[in-house]
Order: structure tokens, then sequence, then C-alpha cells
């Protein structure tokens, strides 16, 4: 059982790499059409140190990012599942604000904080990531059956406890469904702050460099950087939805 | 007139909707005694689920009055257990752990081990021994209805509110949770505040049924049900009995408008 589950994902990655390099292989295509797997391993070897100090920047600059949408999406969404008058007044907001592509943002805001490259880039990773855990946790909030409110109620029970002993574990599965989506947009968010207003830090920047020195195995092999970043942070909030939201998986039959 | 534990008097409710207020309940005057178990009947949307959260302290009425134990009621008290047709299970906890909740709520002198032991003779009178820690998914409807009946007393409240608590069971389910009531009523003394449309459950549970009007509910008829206590299912199959349903049936077409007025059964 957990032999296969390792072994599956293993297969299907070599097959669908043997194809790629194949591919390459039979088309002939040189390096600055398309680079092939066996440039990759060389690339990154050559720029080990880079990677490892890049992906370092990008990855704390996407948790961060992410923490932060984390705590305001978590707010937002509260105030919104608790009031119908918060309902009303913030949905069509953050609507339209989540509508605007991000990528027309990025220069804004690199204009607005110049030189706080720290600042803007978790601010991007937040503002691309926040609304689906608002959504959620609004959603979640809101749909509460009111029996769950009053069997707790009609003992004499405040809305916060009500809030902390029901409303909030039952909203945990849509928040984690939620922050699953928000990880990965963090980290879009992350690069387009790196490569659109390169500032020399995270994967982006080292993805900017190798395009203008026309280094295009390295290129990939950014992008094989970034996958394996977006897969670790994606299980990590997995195992953390195990833990915390693990009783809504049903049994397996 | 002797004051029974639940007293309404005068009490009538409307809601403020967009489109106005909506009356629900019309200058409403109730008594259960003590110990006494009320069945109320009326059409869907008359009102009776607003009836129980005024009981329950949950809502305040515009008029009058409720009163328990004759103190006005001015908010929930956790003398009341409550049971939906929603057994609504906490899906993260065991069933043990949901059927202790109310007892983090109340204050209580049982220590945990007590707690735990009174949880665990409830699950066992109620049939559930050996399912005190699976989760509610892995129980069926009623199952999960019998924990929630146990949740509702582990406080041991004086008054039992159960809207439509086995509406959503099949017919042979529904009868064994009806023989459980008159057993946990037997072992765990309360009073009983029973909504249903279920005429047959009214008669083999109650002592009185109470037919609300359509919507906003009156009291339009009390009818004792001709048993007190525990009884039999044969009970339902008297003459006594099939006459009390024709009668029951009858207040019910009135109460809907689907029958005159004077079409009434003695
Ligand atoms: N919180 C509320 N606000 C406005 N209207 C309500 C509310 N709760 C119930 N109602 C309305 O009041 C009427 C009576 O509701 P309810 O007491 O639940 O009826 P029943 O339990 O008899 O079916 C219904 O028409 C329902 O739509
Ligand atoms: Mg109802």
């Amino acid at each position: 059982m957990t032999g296969s589950k390792i072994a599956a994902p293993a297969v299907a990655l070599a097959l669908t790499l043997g194809f790629w390099e194949w591919l390459v292989w039979a088309n002939g295509w040189p390096d600055y059409k398309m680079a092939s797997p066996s440039d990759l391993w060389p690339a990154f070897w050559k720029f080990r140190h880079l990677f490892l100090v890049q992906g370092w920047e990008t990855l704390w600059r996407t948790v961060a990012g992410l923490g932060l949408a984390v705590v305001f999406g978590v707010l937002v969404g509260m105030a919104m599942g608790l009031s119908r008058m918060a309902r009303d007044g913030l949905y069509p907001l953050l609507v339209g604000f989540n509508a605007i592509p991000k990528a027309t943002v990025v220069p804004i805001v690199a204009l607005m904080f110049v030189g706080w490259h720290d600042f803007n880039t978790v601010l991007i990773a937040f503002m691309i990531s926040f609304f689906p855990i608002a959504v959620s946790v609004s959603i979640g909030l809101s749909t509460l059956e009111p029996e769950y409110r009053d069997i707790l109620r009609a003992l004499g029970a405040s809305r916060f406890t009500v809030f902390r002993k029901i409303a909030l574990p039952k909203t945990l599965p849509e928040f984690f469904g939620a922050l699953k989506v928000s990880v990965t947009l963090a980290f879009i968010g992350t690069n387009l702050m790196e490569i659109v207003s390169p500032h020399g830090r995270g994967l982006g920047a080292l993805f900017d460099s190798a395009k203008t020195n026309s280094d295009y195995p390295l290129m990939f092999a950014v992008l094989f950087a970034l996958a394996a970043l977006g897969i670790l942070l994606y299980y990590v909030v997995v195992a953390l939805e195990r833990i915390f939201a693990g009783w809504a998986e049903r049994p397996a039959s | 007139m002797s004051e029974g534990l639940i007293e309404l008097r005068g009490v009538s409710l409307a809601y403020r909707t967009a489109s106005g207020p909506l009356p629900v309940l019309d200058d409403l005057s109730i008594s259960v005694p003590e110990g006494g178990f009320t069945a109320f009947v009326g059409p869907s949307g008359c009102g009776k689920s607003t009836l129980t959260r005024l009981i329950a302290g949950l809502t305040r009425p515009d008029r009058g009055e409720v009163r328990l134990h004759g103190e006005p009621v001015r908010g929930p008290r956790p003398v009341v257990g409550m049971a939906f047709q929603n057994p609504v299970l906490l899906e993260w906890r065991t069933i043990l752990r949901n059927v202790l909740l109310p007892l983090e709520i109340t204050r209580t002198r049982l220590s945990k081990r007590e707690q735990e032991a009174r949880a665990r003779r409830l699950l066992a009178l109620v049939g559930l021994e050996g399912f005190e820690e699976k989760r509610p998914s892995e129980l069926s409807g009623g199952m999960r209805q019998r924990a929630s009946l146990c949740r509702a007393l582990i406080h041991q409240p004086e008054i039992l509110i159960l809207d439509e608590p086995f509406g959503a069971l099949d017919a042979f389910t529904r009868e064994d949770l009806w023989k459980l009531m008159h057993e946990l009523k037997a072992e765990e003394p309360f009073t009983g505040v029973l909504i249903t449309h279920d005429l047959r459950e009214a008669v083999f549970l109650a002592d009185e049924v109470v037919v609300l009007s359509g919507r906003p509910a009156k009291v339009q008829r009390c009818v004792p049900s001709g048993a007190a206590g525990r009884r039999d299912i044969e009970h339902l199959y008297t003459a006594e009995s099939v006459a009390l349903l024709n009668l029951l049936r009858r207040e019910i077409e009135i109460a809907q408008g689907r029958a005159p007025a004077g079409s009434r059964a003695a």
C-alpha cells in the first residue's frame, strides 16, 4: 500500500522525464530551444550554492506573505461569517480586489515602496493569497446550522464559547482546503515580484539572470527548483491538515 | 390552579423581517406540570420551534411571560436539554466526548471520572455500549439520535425539549426510540416538551397533546392522551387511542385551514 504510494509517483516522474529527454533528442532541439533533463543536473550542480541561498530567499518571503494572509484572511472571514452587515459590505470589495490581475499590481507596489524589496515581495504574496482563506472561513462560519449554536447557547454558553468549541473546529477543513490553494498563490506572488521587479534575490531573480545570460538549462533548472519548493510547502499544509482536521477525512472503504 | 413547572402566560412574538413583522405566536397560555410530558402538534411553520426557543430562554417574547418554577425566564439556563431532528454531533469528537460537551459549559459537581462514568452509563442505557470511542460518521442515523439524547440528558436537565427528534428516521427505528424515551424518562426523570408532526408519536409519548393553530400559533385545543407514564406500542391500537388520533387529525386539518371549525369532533 505505502510502497505503491511512493512507487507510483516515482514511476510517473521517471516516465515523464524519459519522454522529455527522448523528445528533445528525437527532434534534435538545441539547448536554447528546449533543454533536456540531462542538462539540468549540471546546471543545478554548478549553481548549487545560489540555489540554496535564493531558494531560501523565496521560501521565507512566501511563508511570511502566507502567514499574513492567514491572519488577515481569518479575521476578515470571521467578520464576514459572523456579521451579515460585514458580509454585505466587504464581499463586493474583496471580489473586485481579487479580480485585479496581480501582475499589474506588482509594478505599482514596486514604485510605491521603492527599495523596500522584502516588504514588496511579502506584500504581493500576501495580497494574492488571502482571498481564498477569507472566503472559505466566512462560508464555513455563515453556513453553520443554527442547531449547533443552540445546543450550547441553551446552556448559557457565550458567543465566544460557541465559536471556540463548534464554529472554529467545524471550519477547519474548509480553511485547510483554502490554504492549499493559497500556498500556491503566495508562491506565484513572490515569484512575480522577483521577476517583474528584480531586486537580485530569490529564485525569480536567478531565473531572470539566467535569461539575461541565455543560460537555458539554468532557466529550466530554476523551474524545477520552484516546483520542488511548491511541492514542499503544499505537503507541509497537508501534514498540518492531517494533524488539525484529520477527523474530516472519511475512512477509506 | 396549581402552577406548572413550565408556564406560558399570554405569550406573543413576532419576528422582524425585511417585509415587516411576522407574527408567529399569538397570546399563548400553556402549562406543563413537573414530570409531565406535553406534545405540541401543528401545521409546519406555525411557530413550534419558536415556542421551544422561548422555553429554553433563547428568545424573549414581545408580550406575556415564560416562567420556570414560577421564575420568569430571562435567558438560557442549564436546566434545559435540547435535541433536534438533526442530531448535530461534532464530527471531530468521539461519541463519548460529544455526550460530555454540555458539562464543559455548565457548572458541575462531578469529577472528570464521575462525568465519564455517567456518560458511559447513559450510552449503555440507550444501547450504545461499545460505541463510546467511535466517530459520529461511523454510526447510523438512529444511533446518532440516541447519542444526541444522551448529550441532552448528561447534565440532568429538569426539562427535555425535543424538536421533531425522530422525523428523519425510518418507522422501525422511530418505534424503538419511542420505547427508549419511556425508559429514559423512568431512569432520568425530566419534564418533557415534544414537538412533532407525527400524531402517533404524540399519543404514544405524551400525557397531553396541544394542537396549535396555523401561524400565528394559538392554542387550538388541548387533549389528554389518555395515558400517563410508560406504555406499550399496543396502546396506540386501543379504541380510545384510535378515536383520539382521529380527533387530532381533524384538529390539524382545521389548523391548516383545510376543514371548517364546525366540523370538529366532540
Ligand atoms: N429568526 C427568524 N427570523 C424571521 N423569521 C423566522 C425566524 N425563525 C423562524 N421564522 C419564521 O417563523 C415561522 C415559524 O417558524 P418555526 O417556529 O421554526 O416554525 P415550526 O417549527 O412550527 O415549523 C416560520 O414562518 C419561519 O419562516
Ligand atoms: Mg420547527
